[in-house]
């Protein structure tokens, strides 16, 4: 019987190995890419293991870019790509936690119908409305422009329920303790609540980080200069150019890159990271 | 864990008031402005200009445009094409979903088990979750590409003549294999969670009757985590259905031959050769009653497992 437990935990230890080594391997082989000259790849002779054109290869990436189709350097592209991340996370939270705190804590007309319009914007993710709101962002000149990146993405429905859920968790005692101290609304929110937030504000910012890092739809539409390209969409068009001229070695570097910041958000904020998502998926 | 998984509709409409609370409507109307102008701005008013163009038809000079009710569905869901790509979806989405459940369901499973290591596994398996489906999709093309990706030299050697920028099946094989290889952990975590939430002593009471592990699994283990697959099919086919856009760009951009054209992908190629405006609203109209139709069923299913 003990015999056969030992057998089940290697059987265990074996499956999820091999599950590990099928997850990494793609990423395994875009960094060893990374490593190699172009030629060797282009041949279909590359090595599996790291070559020694690390240095190389992603300076040549990160400051001077592909020589064919996007010319912008990859650096350039990981400064869009954080500055959009960060703004739409960072702008989620704070358009949301203003909207939770005021259909929570006030009482005023349409109070409810306000909260549905917010609830009711989970059916219409951006794929189902691409070319009315493309037209909507040209009129308002967002073509080519930060605002454009993010403004529209930065309405959320579940980050304000989940502080709506949070909120009516909080103790009512705290409001009064408050009002005895001669607090009103502003002061309140920003002494008592936003303090008692920051557990789920972080936690949804590991989340909505990778969001806005992500994102591929909307900058395709709003952007058409390099220079406003963000990292996931440049590496696209790395590869569209014509087989033979694709710099393979770069691409991958730059898949790489682009992998980082939110693999290493998840990776150093395991904890925030599992809570926010089972939070936010509901 | 779990619990946290709660709804607004679930929690009564007595917890839906606080008792002590400000009246200060404008302050209010001030906190709800910027979230408010933006839903109203990027979000309702473009789904309702989509929903306006389906019912309107413009000449082929675009000189004048009249009302014609559902003539743009009726043309729509008419047309092979469509019906093929409505096809194509679901069948992207049952692949999707079914490898990828049935994966991370095992190393789920294998991962709850009491063996050393368990939280340095879990960590090694979740971080995919954060690679952009654009990027998985580069990956993968790299590791598939036909004349110098490494598994494909592999195939190569076992005679098998993999081209997905000329077979059409082995595009698809290719999309459905990045889609999955993303999804594994989100639906690892989830399976995790899940298992972790199953009683230790209903377990225990099934090994003492003597059922064996397998038996086990499939008799108590399994009925019990139905509503977590449950959750996580519709999670998967909304994932299928959206997210594996960026994955269809980067990879094929729909092609060869519509091969992997799926239903948002479609719209987003109509619309950018220009062309029928009706039609494309229709597309977007229809893809909005996807959307709702898969949200009901989600919310429904919360309600389910609250009573549970």
């Amino acid at each position: 019987m003990v015999e056969e437990q030992g057998i089940r935990r290697l059987v265990a230890h074996l499956i999820l190995w091999i599950g590990i080594a099928v997850v990494a391997f793609p990423v395994y082989l875009a960094i060893v890419a990374s490593t190699q000259e172009a030629s060797l790849i282009a041949n279909g002779q590359m090595s599996l293991l790291p070559g020694g054109h690390f240095l190389e290869n992603y300076y040549k990436t990160i400051f001077v870019g592909t020589s064919g189709s996007t010319r912008e350097p990859v650096g350039v592209m990981l400064l869009n790509s954080l500055i959009m991340a960060l703004t739409i996370a960072l702008g989620k939270i704070a358009i949301s936690i203003l909207s939770a705190y005021a259909i929570v804590y006030f009482r005023f007309p349409f109070r409810m119908w306000i909260f549905w319009m917010i609830f009711m914007t989970l059916m219409l993710p951006v794929e189902v409305r691409i070319y009315p709101t493309y037209k909507i962002a040209a009129d308002l000149h967002l073509l080519d422009s930060y605002a454009g990146l993010t403004l529209p993405l930065i309405a959320s429905a579940t980050a304000t329920l989940l502080f709506r859920q949070f909120f009516m968790t909080v103790p009512d005692e705290l409001l009064e303790a408050s009002r005895i101290d001669g607090a009103g609304p502003l002061r309140f929110f920003w002494d008592t609540l936003l303090p008692l937030s920051r557990t789920n504000m972080a936690a949804l910012f590991v989340i909505l980080f990778i969001f806005g890092w992500n994102q591929y739809l909307w900058p395709l539409l709003i952007t058409t200069r390099d220079d406003m390209q963000t990292i996931v969409i440049g590496i696209r068009k790395m590869i569209t150019t014509s087989d033979a001229l694709t710099e393979w070695p770069v691409v991958m570097a730059t898949a790489v890159l682009a992998m980082l910041p939110p693999v290493a958000v998840v990776i150093l904020m395991q904890k925030l990271f599992v809570r926010g998502l089972v939070e936010t998926e509901k | 864990m779990m619990d946290a998984r709660v709804k607004p509709a679930h929690d009564g409409s007595e917890l839906m008031q606080k008792q002590s609370v400000f009246h200060s409507p404008l302050l209010a109307f001030l906190l709800l402005v910027p979230q408010v102008s933006i839903v109203l701005i990027f979000f309702y008013w473009p789904a309702l200009q989509a929903v306006w163009q389906s019912f309107l038809l413009q000449d082929a000079f675009g000189l004048s445009t009249s009302f014609v009710w559902f003539e743009n569905y009726a043309d729509l869901l008419s047309q092979p094409e469509y019906f093929n790509a409505i096809v194509r979806t679901f069948v992207f989405s049952a692949a999707i979903a079914g490898s990828s459940l049935s994966f991370a369901l095992l190393l789920a499973v294998m991962a709850d088990k009491p063996i050393r290591g368990a939280g340095i596994y879990r960590t090694l398996l979740i971080w995919p979750y954060a690679v952009a489906p654009a990027v998985a999709g580069v990956l993968w093309v790299f590791m598939l590409h036909p004349s110098l990706g490494v598994l494909a030299r592999g195939l190569r050697n076992m005679g098998i003549d993999w081209n997905p920028l000329l077979n059409g099946d082995h595009a698809v094989i290719l999309i459905v294999l990045a889609a999955a290889w993303k999804q594994i952990s989100y639906n690892f975590l989830f399976f995790l969670a899940g298992l972790q939430s199953i009683p230790k002593s209903v377990l225990e009471a099934a090994a003492i009757d003597g059922a064996r592990p397998m038996r086990r699994f499939w008799t108590v283990t399994f009925p019990l985590l139905t509503p977590t697959i449950f959750f996580l099919i519709v999670v998967n086919i909304v994932y299928a259905f959206f997210d594996t856009f960026g994955i269809i760009d980067a990879m094929t951009g729909g092609g060869p031959a519509k091969a992997t054209e799926t239903l948002v992908y479609k719209v987003y190629l109509d619309g950018l050769l220009g062309g029928n405006l009706g039609s494309s609203a229709a597309q977007s109209v229809m893809l909005m009653i996807i959307v709702i139709g898969l949200t009901a069923i989600q919310f429904r299913y919360v309600e389910r497992k609250v009573t549970y």
